[in-house]
């Protein structure tokens, strides 16, 4: 391991892109902290961390990691099977606590119950074996975008099934084309063989009522009537309505074609929702956002949780500096700058009901709901086994979506491959 | 007595050979035994990335295991054979193309026109480039929205359409392939440069005295001449292809249409976190990878020993 240490250890010196804000003070400690780089997550995160910096003399060195989260929790398992003090504020998913957590500190006598104002599913999701190991940062649930001035033009409404989505998006890309617009296409997404694409794939399942994956007990549920029409329908969609190019896609390149104006709906986290908002963006006020359709009448709006918590390295050499950084960026005033800056959605529920907040974000309030009530991923009942449970699941996602495999029989087969998995317990 | 003076003369060059040698077959052992040895040992484990130290022994479970009626283990595992053979199928198809590109390049090389000097170095950039950085850099060039691959064919006229490269069932490996080719063509015209210019002038005059035609020259002279140095190249870039790894890893990430051995065996190891796994496939890896060169230079002994009769 030693040796596999070393390079990444190397690696991340390449990677670290900034250094501290003002001259380094003698007394103070450095930090340094791993941040997403998914549009301007970086930015914002280093603008925290540097007030934070200034209010406590210290200084930080903010680290970018992959795009990928699939990437990301790779180089994270690397650096911290190597007992590794490279990074001491790790950024982590909501998925990773029962992964990663035995490498974590105890925050909970480090923030002083301050964990009690965030929602309480996400606190309780980040404590293992009676250890808050992550605080929560912020909030995320599958949206759908919409261009509203081609939707207004085209007399069409927003879609409230996946059904209709498929209709509206076929009908609107056909008009445009017609028009001489032959870039435009109905829908993008994350298609890639990744974790994105767990969470697209989740979404469609669920809204067919067809539940998640693996229910709670650990049985696998998936090959059931509402996941084979949901997947049915998603079988329809590339070179219709979606370039084949999707199943290559993950987050900024679906953005990147629906940012530049070639895509009637995407399905995204609502960090773009800023983003497709910005000055220089070429859909700037010709954007919609929703609650993902229903799986026809009886189907629900649901969207996949996701969402980033902030967690110390146990081989930090400062660790009671790294959960004070944790502590102030998980803070009401910093969820708050990042919320309307950026639109992260707070983990703290009073500040939906801020006016500034929701001056920025007008969908926050009406989204409310959806982000509460968001469909976990099986990561609980399928524990460490959880990479390969989504593994297969995307892999049996992205044969439908490619044609390769008709979805009944992905679907037994994903069945029968997850039942051989568990053979043992999860 | 002259024997035994001839043997002690040789006895004492061994001993300097070995002393020679002894710091390299240290380093070896270091850097390439151990970490064998070691991948060996955890195939027989259970042991996960989290925790290294606290291990029990399965026997041949990570390779094949019968439980309850069905079988399991990597050698059971459908994605593993399609790894195998789509690395096969990617080293035959890119070696092939890369030693009929490098054989036109270094011949055309190995003419004298000017600006000779120039073009021998220039042709090496593909080749300096670290691949990470040429992967990535494919990878926006092959993009199928705003990459410029699709613009230059669409602006031709060759497709109506952009094309997915990266993404089609059809078309990644294919994308996998070619950027390879661009990279390694260089290496290979290099190799064969070399050997071009150790050749003998005479059989050429000879040969331009009987008039015989280039075409036929080339057959018949020039290829049975530098195929000792083909089969080297051949072998090394053969090697090279069969633990691929980085290039299909930053163009497709994990998917299963081109996910090459190598690929498979880090997906078991770090996603997965399964130690066992991984070192099974990794050990199944270097015997596949053994194999297949032992098969190549027996091959090569045996057509060399022909052409010498």
């Amino acid at each position: 391991m030693k040796l596999s240490s070393l390079m990444i250890r190397a690696s991340l010196v390449a990677l670290a892109t900034t250094g501290l804000a003002g001259p380094a003070a003698a007394q103070g400690v450095n930090i340094s902290i791993s941040c997403g780089a998914v549009g301007q997550e970086l930015e914002i995160c280093r603008q925290g961390a540097e007030a934070w910096a200034q209010e406590t003399r210290n200084t930080v060195t903010v680290v970018s990691t992959p795009n990928s989260s699939t990437e990301r929790l790779a180089l994270y398992q690397q650096l911290l099977a190597a007992g590794a003090g490279d990074i001491d504020v790790f950024q982590i998913d909501v998925i990773w606590p029962g992964i990663l957590g035995q490498h974590f500190i105890d925050l909970s006598a480090h923030v002083n119950g301050a964990e009690a104002e965030h929602f309480e599913a996400i606190v309780e999701n980040n404590t293992v074996d009676g250890r808050l190991v992550a605080m929560p940062w912020f909030i995320d649930a599958g949206l759908l975008y919409y261009r509203s001035d081609l939707l207004e033009k085209h007399g069409a409404s927003v879609p409230r099934s996946w059904q209709e989505l498929t209709e509206t998006a076929r009908m609107v890309q056909e008009a445009e084309r017609a028009d001489g617009n032959d870039q435009m296409w109905g829908f993008v997404f994350q298609g890639r063989a990744y974790e994105g694409l767990t969470c697209n794939a989740l979404e469609w399942i669920d809204a067919f009522n067809g539940g998640a994956i693996v229910d709670a007990e650990g049985n696998v549920t998936v090959n059931n009537p509402g996941a084979v029409s949901a997947f049915e329908l998603a079988s329809t969609w590339v070179n219709e309505i979606a370039p084949e190019g999707v199943l290559n896609y993950a987050e900024e390149e679906a953005r990147g074609v629906f940012q530049s104006g070639n895509a009637v709906f995407m399905r995204n986290w609502p960090y773009a929702w800023a983003l497709a908002e910005s000055e220089e963006s070429a859909i700037r006020g010709k954007v919609g956002i929703a609650a993902l359709p229903r799986g026809g009448e009886d189907g629900k709006n649901t969207g996949t949780l996701g969402g980033w918590q902030l967690a110390v390295s146990q081989y930090s050499s400062n660790p009671e500096a790294a959960a004070d950084l944790v502590r102030y960026l998980t803070s009401r005033e910093e969820q708050k700058r990042r919320a309307i800056e950026a639109a992260y959605n707070p983990t703290i529920a009073a500040l939906y009901e801020d006016e500034e907040v929701l001056a920025a974000n007008p969908f926050f309030g009406e989204l409310y709901e959806t982000f509460v009530n968001a469909v976990a991923r099986p990561s609980r009942p399928t524990g460490a086994s959880y990479n390969r449970v989504s593994n297969e699941f995307w892999n049996a996602a992205h044969d439908v979506l490619s044609g390769r495999a008709e979805p009944q029989d992905a679907l037994a087969r994903l069945e029968n491959d997850l039942r051989r998995m568990s053979r043992r317990g999860w | 007595m002259a024997k035994p003076v001839s043997s002690e003369l040789t006895r004492a060059r061994v001993r300097s050979a070995w002393i020679f040698l002894a710091p390299m077959l240290g380093v070896l052992a270091l850097v390439a035994g151990w970490p064998l040895i070691r991948t060996i040992f955890f195939s027989f484990t259970d042991a996960t990335l989290a925790n290294l130290t606290d291990y029990r022994f399965i026997g041949f479970d990570n390779f094949l295991e019968y439980y309850e009626g069905e079988w399991y283990g990597v050698m059971a595992d459908p994605t593993w054979w399609r790894a195998v053979y789509n690395t096969v199928w990617f080293t035959v198809v890119s070696v092939s193309i890369e030693l009929v590109l490098g054989m036109i390049v270094a011949l055309t090389l190995n003419t004298a026109f000017p600006g000779r000097g120039m073009l021998r170095a220039a042709i090496l950039i593909p080749w300096a480039i670290p691949t990470i950085v040429s992967a990535k850099m494919w990878g926006w060039m092959l993009h199928d929205q705003f990459g410029v691959l699709n613009d230059i064919l669409m602006t031709l006229g060759i497709i109506s359409a952009p094309v997915a490269w990266t993404a089609s069932p059809e078309t990644a490996l294919w994308a996998v392939v070619m950027v390879d080719v661009w990279k390694t063509t260089p290496f290979m015209a290099l190799l064969i440069l070399a050997a071009l210019q150790m050749l003998p002038s005479d059989c050429y005059e000879a040969a331009k005295v009987d008039g015989i035609h280039p075409v036929k020259v080339f057959f018949k002279v020039t290829l049975p001449l530098i195929k000792p140095a083909l089969m080297v190249a051949i072998i090394f870039r053969g090697l090279d292809a069969l633990r691929i790894f980085d290039l299909v890893y930053v163009l497709t990430s994990s998917a299963r249409d081109t996910m090459s051995m190598s690929v498979y065996a880090r997906q078991q190891l770090v996603d997965f976190q399964d130690v066992g796994a991984g070192s099974a496939a990794s050990t199944l890896l270097f015997m596949i990878i053994a194999v297949l060169v032992l098969i190549t230079i027996m091959t090569a002994r045996v057509r060399l020993g022909e052409d010498e009769r």
